[in-house]
């Protein structure tokens, strides 16, 4: 069977501009599996969940490559049809629970929209499931909650919501961008459980956008490492916790605080790495260029 | 308790406002040269019966007396008697003001929809041709105040094109069975719509005037805070939903945008007011402005009075029912 | 995004650079009006009444935009409406400009009970309908230039104060105010050296608005008979003369309106223009 999601060759770039932001990116995600994009900010990891999604800003868009959900080219659907088809099948868990709530209106219809207004379904069904969902996200009165504004619950509680609200219809495909940046580091730990298990429990694919290694060794089971919107190298958890290939990702692991060992000396990404990586980019356009 | 206070504090704030605007009309009119009274008799009264009549309206006494007899009167709903009308100024005021309500009333609305639709074609084509149409627009809009409107709409649709009326409040051969002033409202209730329409027609250029400038500004405000609202994480996550471009604009933008836009409306509804002085003149239209125009022109000192103190009033109620709106509206305000 | 702000930019030149000419012939025309206007424009030809501009039958090539009903020519009665329009905009706009900004500045400066003080009085102030008290005012000070800006001044003072009240109040919060404190400098040198220089943009941009608004408010006074003298040649009086005969001959109340909407127009522009052009994040 072929993989859930595949990004082939994926390219965006600003209006106006010859330079790309994100340079011919290529990975595939099965049913189940956790992949996490890592790099530093900037380095164009959000980007793609968005690019994904249909929701890259006005002044980017795609210029080249293909995004297949099971089977589906959202490149080649009208832009009414994507959006449906997104909405159905993939969900996002935002990175500011402080800012992704619409704060003039009260939870419960920012659980259920989805299900009444895309999927149709009955006020009340969607209701009964907000319910379960926020079970299911471990919050101990939902019914007071869904009768709650944001601004009434805490920046955990927030993103307990939005995570509910995630995987409110289902979907095969979240797209969890930074989900954790923004909490307290106590809360962190119970955000990242939590997004983990119902990911086992509903068996979805998810790309997990981060720039803490140590996260990714916690929820995925694959990783790309990205400079400069391309992906310098792909590997499984496992194999790249033993020794990264790429001289970046060395660098960048050798810059990660251990969980095993929090007293170990951090090293800074070194300059060399940087101009070496960076410069590896350039070739690789430049390439892409004469290519067309 | 927090709101109460808040409430009573305003209302001190306005009675003191309110009385303020009394005293600075009363002294200011005072100051009017010419004789009303002589302006009422015909030529060649008597000095006696000047005399007189310059007593029966009080006008003998020196000015503190005056305002203070004025005032107590005011207190007991006496606003003393019009000079050219010979008859008592309330009643007066009263009969007209549903004129200029209603009038204000039509132009709020037809700013509300024309802004607002000018506002949301915008966003929804922001960053085109589209917009910056619109950005034009607006500035123009802004530009020119209702006055020249006015007169550019009588060329227009008056003269050259003559669809509409450009005098007077309706059709004068028409029967009106109406027992209020509230034309248009009362109309509605009698199912008479013939006479609807026709006050219509005859509104309709008066209040596209009036309501051309604030549509402008809704436009522009509305416009610049929904464009910042689109950029929220909220409004991205609800595209990620499966919504349409309108329904986020719609129901995710626009409910957090209106709140700016709506105070301007309440502050540019009282300059809305104010306009209809000089618009009714325009158009000949019966209401408490024109009535105004010509009370100054008469030198008619009480009318003048109370037709002040009247619009003074009006806009005072409508800076409290909009500070009010806005309480009620703000989820964060109303639980704070 | 760099592309984006180009067009922003060259927008706004064209802005100011469209208003700016436009106000700048008509200030020439007002200068040099007995100079350039082909006729008198008091002087009446009752037997060329009503006469059409150039292009349409029965025109006198004499009168280019035509003549009113007295057969006064409309285009030297335009020219010398400038000149009235142009000094009411000047010194009103400016007497208006500095009692409205001193006040407003002292307000927003001083605090305490001078800012109660002139707060109070600005709300008084706007609880008048502004075209009713200018009637009103007129009516007491009786009609002529000086009654008007007099008037203007009276009325719209508020505009500026209110603005700059707010802008001194932003500016008196700022670490170089505080600084200023700290030095020991007097708070007349802080007002004046600190403070005003900042507020000076705005003020300058509301200036051009006021403006264009008073050669509007000098057209409604003339327009209800107010004004100066049902002769003398404004372009409100002549809007008020062309409105009584608009279906006989539409051009006597046409062109002065025109003139009249692209000068506020221009005004307006010309103001934003300016303010943009100061704004250092646009700039």
């Amino acid at each position: 069977m072929s993989a859930f999601l595949t990004v082939k060759n994926l390219s965006a770039a600003l209006h106006g501009f010859d330079q790309r932001v994100l340079r011919s990116v290529s990975f595939s995600i099965d049913t189940g599996e956790v992949l996490g994009l890592v790099g530093e900010s900037g380095a164009g990891k959000s980007m793609i969940g968005k690019a994904i999604l249909g929701i890259l800003p006005s002044a980017i868009s795609i210029i080249e490559g293909e995004i297949l959900i099971d089977g589906q080219d959202l490149q080649k659907m009208k832009p009414a049809d994507r959006r449906r088809f997104i909405g159905a099948t993939a969900a996002l868990i935002p990175q500011d629970p402080l800012t992704a709530l619409n704060p003039s209106r009260r939870i419960e219809p920012q659980i259920t929209s989805r299900l009444v207004d895309i999927l149709g379904w009955s006020k009340a069904d969607a209701r009964v499931r907000a319910m379960e969902l926020l079970n299911e996200v471990h919050i101990d009165n939902p019914e007071r909650v869904m009768g709650s504004y944001p601004h009434e619950l805490s920046g955990g509680m927030r993103q307990r919501v939005l995570i509910a609200s995630a995987f409110a219809a289902n979907p095969k495909l979240v797209i969890a961008d930074e989900p954790t940046t923004a909490l307290d580091v106590t809360v962190q730990k119970q955000i990242l459980r939590l997004i983990r298990e119902l990911q086992e429990r509903h068996s979805t694919a998810m790309v997990f956008v981060t720039h803490d290694l140590g996260v990714v060794s916690k929820v995925c089971q694959r990783l790309s490492v990205l400079y400069g919107g391309k992906i310098v190298e792909n590997s499984s958890v496992p194999d790249f916790f033993k020794g990264p290939k790429h001289a970046y990702s060395r660098a960048l692991l050798a810059a990660t605080p251990k969980y095993t060992d929090p007293d170990a000396s951090l090293l800074p990404v070194d300059e060399s790495v940087i101009e070496a990586v960076a410069a590896e980019v350039l070739a690789a356009d430049k390439e892409w260029r004469h290519g067309r | 308790m927090k709101l109460l206070r808040a409430i009573l504090l305003r209302l001190a704030t306005m009675s003191v406002t309110l009385i303020g605007a009394a005293v600075v009309v009363f002294f200011v009119i005072r100051v009017v040269p010419g004789n009303p009274i002589a302006m009422m008799l015909p030529p060649g009264a008597s000095e006696e019966d000047i005399a007189r009549l310059t007593a029966h309206y009080g006008l003998d006494k020196t000015i503190l007396e005056q305002f203070w007899i004025w005032l107590t009167g005011v207190f007991h709903g006496d606003f003393g008697t019009s000079i050219s009308l010979r008859q008592p100024v309330m009643p007066l005021v009263l009969g007209r003001l549903p004129a200029t309500l209603e009038l204000a009333i039509f132009a709020l609305v037809i700013a509300v929809v024309i802004g607002g639709a000018m506002a949301l074609t915008g966003v929804r084509h922001r960053e085109t041709r589209t917009e910056t149409a619109i950005d034009v627009a607006n500035g123009v809009g802004l530009s020119i105040p209702d006055f020249l409107w006015a007169l550019i709409l009588i060329v227009l649709f008056g003269v050259l094109m003559p669809v509409f009326h450009i005098s007077g409040r309706i059709s004068p051969s028409l029967d009106l069975p109406f027992v209020t002033q509230f034309y248009v409202f009362e109309s509605i209730v009698r199912l008479r719509f013939d006479l609807w329409w026709d006050l219509l027609k005859h509104m309709f250029m008066p209040a596209l005037a009036l309501a051309i400038p604030l549509a402008a500004i809704i436009s522009q405000l509305l416009k610049q805070s929904l464009k910042e609202t689109m950029h929220l994480d909220y409004v991205t996550l609800s595209r990620t939903k499966g919504y349409s471009e309108n329904h986020v604009i719609l129901s995710e933008a626009l409910p957090n945008a209106v709140l700016p836009t709506l105070t301007l409306i309440g502050v540019q509804f009282t300059f809305l007011i104010g306009g209809t002085v000089i618009i009714e003149r325009l158009f000949s239209y019966e209401g408490l402005g024109n009535m105004a125009i010509d009370a100054v022109i008469n030198r008619d000192l009480p009318l003048i009075q109370g037709i002040v103190i009247v619009f003074a009033l009006l806009f005072t109620i409508i800076n409290l029912v909009v500070d009010m709106t806005y309480a009620l509206l703000n989820p964060r305000l109303r639980h704070a | 995004m760099l592309d984006g702000r180009g067009s922003i930019k060259r927008r706004l030149g064209a802005r100011l650079w469209l208003s700016g000419t436009w106000l700048g012939v008509m200030a020439l025309l007002a200068l040099f009006a007995p100079m350039i206007s082909p006729h008198d424009p008091l002087a009446q030809d009752l037997f060329a009444g009503r006469l059409p501009p150039f292009w349409m039958n029965g025109s006198d090539p004499a009168y280019l935009l035509g003549t009113d009903s007295l057969g006064r020519d409309v285009l030297s009665r335009l020219i010398h409406g400038a000149r009235i329009a142009f000094s009411v905009a000047l010194v009103a706009g400016l007497a208006t400009a500095i009692v409205g900004s001193m006040l407003g500045l002292l307000a927003g400066y001083m605090r305490g009970w001078v800012d109660v003080l002139i707060s109070r009085l600005v709300d008084i102030w706007m609880a008048f309908p502004p075209v009713l008290f200018a009637i009103l005012l007129i009516a007491v000070l009786g009609t002529g230039l000086t009654s008007i800006i007099i008037a203007i001044v009276v009325i719209d003072w508020t505009r500026f104060c209110r603005v700059v009240r707010a802008e001194a109040m932003n500016q008196s919060a700022m670490d170089y105010v505080s600084s200023a404190i700290v030095a020991g400098r007097p708070r007349r040198d802080i007002l004046w050296r600190e403070i005003l220089p900042n507020v000076l943009p705005t003020i300058v941009a509301l200036l051009t608005l006021e403006m264009g608004i008073a050669v509007i408010v000098e057209a409604i006074l003339s327009f209800v008979n107010l004004s100066i003298s049902t002769d003398a040649p404004t372009w409100g009086g002549m809007i008020a003369e062309g409105r009584t005969s608009i279906y006989q001959a539409w051009w006597v109340l046409a062109f002065p309106l025109a003139v009249l909407f692209l000068t506020v127009l221009s005004f307006s522009q010309f103001g934003e223009g300016l303010k943009d052009r100061f704004d250092p994040v646009l700039r």
